[in-house]
């Protein structure tokens, strides 16, 4: 693998396109002038640091095993604890009995849910959540009680020893049986629709996971409509339906969860987590403890992988900071593989049904998407994920009438949430392979279909998202050339195939989880006397190199060596608030707030050396560890000299900087989610060969371009491209959160072994490109890069198998066995009407008849609230929300 | 992370000193040789002896000696899957072991495993290989402390799945097996080592015997191979195996004999008799090979109890029966 790596890198530079004009102005104006790498003072710099390919600065620890996670620290007295979880799906908690725990040896403590009654949840609305299960389970793996032991055997035996008597309720399994379960609008309003399980009369709360949501086992319905849908599929020449399942998957960290909690002498509580969300863990745990977030310290470790299962706050971090609490000593958690599994917060499961409405040269007039959400067992980041999977359909092709309905359904599994992609991935998935459908149908070519009706840079989509720059044009070229697709589309062999998609994500998410004004990020630095620079930035490092980028970004301002900076992050005592490493926004964010807090220390040094010396400020520059007069270049000082000079003349130098993103421009209920201050777009080519005899489909190579906007670093970036391209191979080819729903609704195969994810052998050839088209927004104009690559890989592959054996696989992943099933059926029914006229070949007559299929028929039918309608800014919309007629008079 | 629970561990230098353990441990005990196996299983409940004999200090289960062209060669128990990947004679004279050997699990964990414990590898199900939290969560099984197969729940045995990769290998090959207890030994043919029974009572080994010797045939006459499907092209345990060993008459081309084995699609490995039948007599051509691929798939009946759909695993019986027969075709 190495020489390999190290030979991408190498051929790096020849494959960068790397587009140096400034954006095109657009309907948009830029809300921050361009470009930001040009100083204050007028003069602009030549990149030294930014867009060259540095180590990390946390790479030497990690390859040589000096990191310290979580599971790593151990304490002096220090317990250990087990968590004792739900073996039943579904049930109220009759009793537990601890009492034989307790009197084991080496227990210290035993705590149940009455130790830690109050819920908490990521999301203000579904604070739905407890530590320890109070009186009801939902999923198998829920935690019940908890044991501190003086070792980890101890707390095992002790933890097995704990009685727990369950009063069993109705399991709810699957999206179609949790929208019919008693007490379901769908199922009061409709008595005809009596196809869910069967109630045994009066408790229908029996049948409802929650308390709350919707109603009945429905946590969250949206409806929203942007422009006039009917009114456009009139405009159409084609009007097309599909519907698409794609499966749940999980993040698969390679470090399981782990936790130390530890209280000081003067009654102040630290954790240590391995967690991406350090700042929401501390308001979590203010809450469930009670106790003021000022005597909370949380400090995240770093995280051996995160992928979004790493951003809630989870019940085992609770756990053991109650302990801490409760026994004065140290307490740790280490999760098992299992219990990972049983924590989850990955895709959801989604169920989807797409109509568009399409002019003849491929323009889309209209769009209509449902989705079907299997939420598992609680809320998470559910509500996003709900409207996600309904809002960035819009940012890549021009939809001027779209309608998004999407629900969410409780069920007893475990809880989906973020994972890389967040919601996006599903919908991507549908909307890529439909377009690919609806440029068959109308004899037009799949690149030309995409690339004639692309989103204009700086313009806003019918659903108010504002997109700045935008590279997916370059992007499309570059693999649509590089794959030499236009040659091999319809033309390899029977069993050979390619297939082109694209995507986009956001640059991090426009509004907080929770309702506030103040900025996503902050940082602050501090200069110090002898030329050391440290900075202090709450962002938490989960592999993406984010500790890096705060060090690239100063050292570029400040023209020092990144290695020289001292980087302290995730540590809620010392480090500004920064909402942590998710919605891919931490190089834009913490990189602005960065960017500022060291343009105001080089500032300072500037103006102290300018008046010492008597050199105009703007002739001053830092650069190679020194200040220096750029007209006079042999006249400067060290870079711990300009510290000193300004250390003399303003005191302790430290600066402050901080990001907020700019106001969305949807005002309407629902415009919380989709808004980003810029958007990453992504083309990928998936060259596939699937062998007809066995359905199994091996991907040979994916040529992918990613539009950056710039790449801070070019070979962490590469990482993060082909650790997506990675990770979405094993979505679109292997992964499922399968449970056995006749049994007990177990998890089929919750370990490293049996759940399949793809190792290095499935890995296929990756050629990546990077597109640079500033955004105006980004620090040096960076957009994100650690999620979006993933999102065409699964449709790329899926239209690559259906070029190499013209079936159709609607549903993700792609199993062998699906494959194989839709070309028996294929071979069955053209045995069946005789040889065709072609000669017995392979291909079906395109256009006219569709294809063989694997996937859903049908989704359920579901009374949709009455939508929200916004009038597209083209139409002279505001962003807000057409009032309904009052039906009520106000009183 | 999940702990092994307590026991007693001897790493006696001598057979006689092993199988004397065992004898004196009786059913609490358990031999272990490279661990692979039994330790995650003990980790997860699904084993707890009391006694472990470990096997690794012994010499004499990890000798490779005799002749490949004449007396046949004798493999330890206790070699391991890199040694036998690495032997030469092995390499030369059995390819079809050393590859194999190859595809059982990764690397690191062939420097560890042994051929013997290959051999004789608890069977696997989808319903037994979890932790003990997990199988609560079923009301445990028919293999380990429930009473249901979940697997047919209407069944009365367990139908857990045969999947060790050397075992459908050696049995096409007709190799024999030296079992040592206090005071006895035999040697028996090793397709009776295998009990036809169900998943639980898979070997016809009795407890206190210990595996000491894996004897080859004369490697000569004969040409075999192994078609393994799996999910991953590493680390993953078969789900269809299949072994393929034919003879041929002077004239080397028309088949004398033939085994067909298919491993991991049962509880016990599966000889396709009919299969054979259709082999023999002929020339090993496309129509024969078409032919007994048929008759293999017909007596493949896999479960729901390992990766992948059963449906789809019996249909690839068919394709993988003809990809190890093909590779015996005569290539001139």
């Amino acid at each position: 693998m190495i020489p390999s790596a190290v030979a991408e890198i190498a051929g790096f530079c020849m494959q960068v396109t790397r587009t140096r004009d400034p954006p095109k102005s657009g309907r948009i104006t830029a809300t921050k002038p361009y470009p930001v790498h040009l100083m204050k003072n007028g003069s602009s710099k030549h990149l030294e640091v930014v867009g060259k390919p540095f180590r990390k600065v946390d790479a030497s620890a990690k390859v040589t095993g000096q990191t310290k996670f979580a599971d790593d620290i151990v304490l002096p007295r220090m317990l250990y604890c087990k968590i004792l979880r739900s073996h039943v799906p579904h049930a109220l908690i009759r009793k537990i009995d601890t009492s034989k725990a307790v009197a084991m040896p080496g227990v210290v403590a035993v705590i149940t849910g009455k130790s830690l009654p109050i819920p908490y949840g990521i999301l203000p609305v579904s604070q739905d959540e407890h530590a320890l299960c109070l009186d009801k389970v939902r999923m198998i793996g829920d935690p019940v009680a908890a044991v501190a032991a003086i070792d980890e055997d101890a707390a095992f035996e002790a933890m097995n020893a704990i009685e727990v008597e369950y009063d069993p309720l109705p399991v709810i399994s699957s999206i179609q049986d949790a929208l019919r379960s008693p007490g379901s609008a769908h199922m009061d309003d409709n008595p005809s629709r009596t196809g869910g399980p069967q109630l045994a009369g009066e408790n229908k709360e029996a049948w409802r996971i929650h308390g709350y949501g919707d109603h009945g086992n429905v946590h969250k319905m949206v409806a929203l409509e942007f422009g006039d849908v009917e009114e456009g599929f009139k405009q159409a020449d084609l009007i097309r339906e599909d519907v698409f399942f794609y499966e749940g998957n999980t993040h698969l960290p390679m470090e399981q969860h782990a936790a130390v909690a530890q209280v000081d002498g003067d009654g102040k509580l630290c954790l240590w987590s391995s967690t991406q969300t350090p700042h929401y863990v501390h308001r979590a745990l203010a809450k469930v403890l009670e106790m003021p977030a000022s005597r909370i310290r949380v400090i995240a470790t770093p995280n051996g992988g995160g992928f979004g299962g790493k951003s809630d706050p989870f019940p085992h971090e609770m756990i053991v900071s109650k302990l801490a609490l409760l026994t004065g000593r140290p307490v740790k958690v280490t999760l098992t593989r299992e219990e990972v599994f049983y924590c989850h917060r990955g895709r959801h499961p989604v169920l989807m049904w797409v109509k568009t409405g399409a002019k003849k040269d491929g323009a889309i007039t209209a769009m209509h998407f449902r989705s079907f959400l299997d939420g598992g067992a609680y809320g998470s980041y559910g509500v996003a994920s709900t409207y996600y999977t309904g809002a960035l359909q819009t940012v890549t092709y021009k939809i001027p009438n779209y309608k998004f309905e999407g629900v969410r359904v409780f069920t007893n599994k475990p809880p989906c949430g973020p994972k890389r992609g967040h919601g996006t991935p599903q919908p991507r998935y549908a909307l890529e392979v439909h377009l690919d459908k609806i440029a068959e149908q109308l004899r037009l070519d799949p690149v030309a279909i995409r690339k004639n009706h692309l989103v204009e840079p700086y313009s806003l989509t019918s659903n108010y998202l504002r997109v700045g720059s935008m590279g997916l044009a370059a992007c499309i070229d570059k693999v649509v050339t590089a794959s030499d697709f236009k040659n091999k589309f319809r033309n390899l062999p029977y069993g050979k195939g390619i297939g082109l998609a694209c995507a986009s994500y956001l640059s991090g998410a426009g509004l907080p989880i929770y309702w506030n004004h103040m900025p996503h990020s902050g940082v602050q630095l501090r200069l110090d006397r002898q030329g050391g620079v440290c900075v202090m930035c709450g962002s938490i490092d989960i592999g993406q190199g984010s500790d890096s980028v705060l060090a690239y970004i100063i050292a570029e301002v400040l023209g020092i060596d990144p290695f020289d900076i001292r980087v302290l992050t995730a540590d809620t005592d010392l480090t500004p608030v920064d909402l942590g490493s998710y919605s891919s926004r931490v190089t834009l964010m913490t990189g602005n707030a960065a960017l500022e807090a060291a343009e105001r220390a080089r500032d300072l040094l500037i103006r102290a050396v300018s008046e010492k010396m008597n050199i105009p400020a703007t002739r001053l520059s830092l650069s190679g560890g020194r200040l220096f007069d750029v007209e006079n270049p042999e006249t400067s000082i060290s870079f711990a000299e300009a510290v000193q000079i300004a250390e003399a003349r303003f005191g302790t130098i430290g600066t402050v900087g901080s990001y907020t993103p700019p106001p969305s421009a949807g005002k309407y209920k629902g415009a919380g989610v989709g808004p980003s201050p810029a958007y990453s777009y992504d083309a990928a080519v998936a060259e596939v060969e699937v062998d007809p005899r066995t359905g199994i489909v091996r991907v040979e190579r994916i040529w992918i371009a990613h539009d950056i906007g710039r790449a801070i670093n070019p070979a962490l970036t590469l990482g993060q491209v082909e650790g997506s391209v990675y990770m979405g191979l094993g979505e679109a080819l292997m992964e499922e959160m399968s449970y056995r729903t006749n049994r007990n609704v177990v998890h089929k195969f919750p370990s490293l072994l049996e759940y399949k994810s793809p190792t290095t052998l499935e890995m296929c050839d990756v050629k990546t490109f990077l597109i640079e088209d500033p955004d105006p927004n980004g620090p040096f104009g960076a957009k994100e890069v650690g999620q979006g690559p993933l999102l065409p890989v699964p449709p790329a592959i899926a239209n690559a198998v259906y070029d190499a054996v013209q079936v159709r696989i609607d549903e993700v992943p792609i199993t062998p066995d699906k494959v194989l099933s839709a070309i028996q059926k294929r071979d069955e029914k053209q045995e069946d009407e005789g040889e065709s006229a072609n000669g017995g070949g392979t291909g079906i007559t395109r256009g006219v008849e569709e294809p063989h299929r694997y996937g859903p028929k049908s989704v359920p039918e579901v009374d949709w609230p009455e939508p929200v309608r916004v009038k597209p800014p083209w139409d002279g919309g505001t962003g807000k929300e057409i009032l309904r007629e009052a039906v009520h008079a106000r009183e | 992370m999940m702990r092994l629970p307590k026991f007693e561990y001897h790493a006696p230098r001598k057979i006689a000193d092993a199988v004397k353990l065992m004898a004196e441990a009786g059913r609490e005990g358990q031999f272990v040789a490279g661990g692979t196996d039994l330790y995650p299983n003990m980790k997860r409940r699904q084993q707890t002896p009391k006694v472990v004999i470990g096997l690794h200090r012994i010499a004499a289960l990890k000798k490779i000696t005799g002749s490949a062209s004449t007396t046949g060669v004798s493999v330890g128990a206790g070699v391991t899957l890199t040694e036998l990947i690495e032997n030469r004679t092995i390499q030369k004279y059995y390819p079809v072991i050393a590859q194999a050997a190859r595809l059982i699990s990764t690397p690191i964990l062939q420097n560890m495993g042994t051929l013997g414990g290959n051999l004789l590898l608890d069977t696997r199900c989808n319903y037994y290989d979890q932790n003990y939290e997990w199988r609560k969560g079923v009301h445990f099984c028919l293999k380990k402390d429930g009473d249901t197969c979940w697997v047919a729940p209407g069944s009365k045995i367990c139908w857990a799945v045969q999947s060790a990769d050397e075992v459908p290998v050696l049995i096409a090959l007709g190799v024999r097996v030296k079992l040592v207890s206090p005071g006895r030994e035999r040697v028996i043919p090793i397709a009776q080592l295998y009990s036809r029974f169900d998943g639980i009572h898979y070997l016809t080994k009795q407890h206190d015997e210990l595996l000491t010797e894996i004897l080859l045939p004369p490697a000569n006459g004969w040409r075999a191979s192994y078609a393994k499907l799996r999910r991953r092209g590493a680390f993953d345990f078969p789900v269809l195996g299949v072994a393929a060993c034919v003879w041929f008459e002077d004239d080397h081309a028309t088949v004398r004999d033939a085994k067909l084995i298919l491993g991991a699609i049962a509880p016990h490995p599966l000889e396709a008799t009919e299969a054979q039948k259709l082999l023999i007599g002929r020339p090993l051509d496309e129509n024969a090979i078409r032919a007994a691929a048929a008759a293999a798939h017909a007596v493949a009946k896999p479960l729901d109890n390992t990766d992948f759909l059963m449906y789809w695993r019996k249909q690839m019986v068919r394709p993988y029966v003809e990809q190890a027969l093909n590779e015996l075709r005569n290539p001139k």
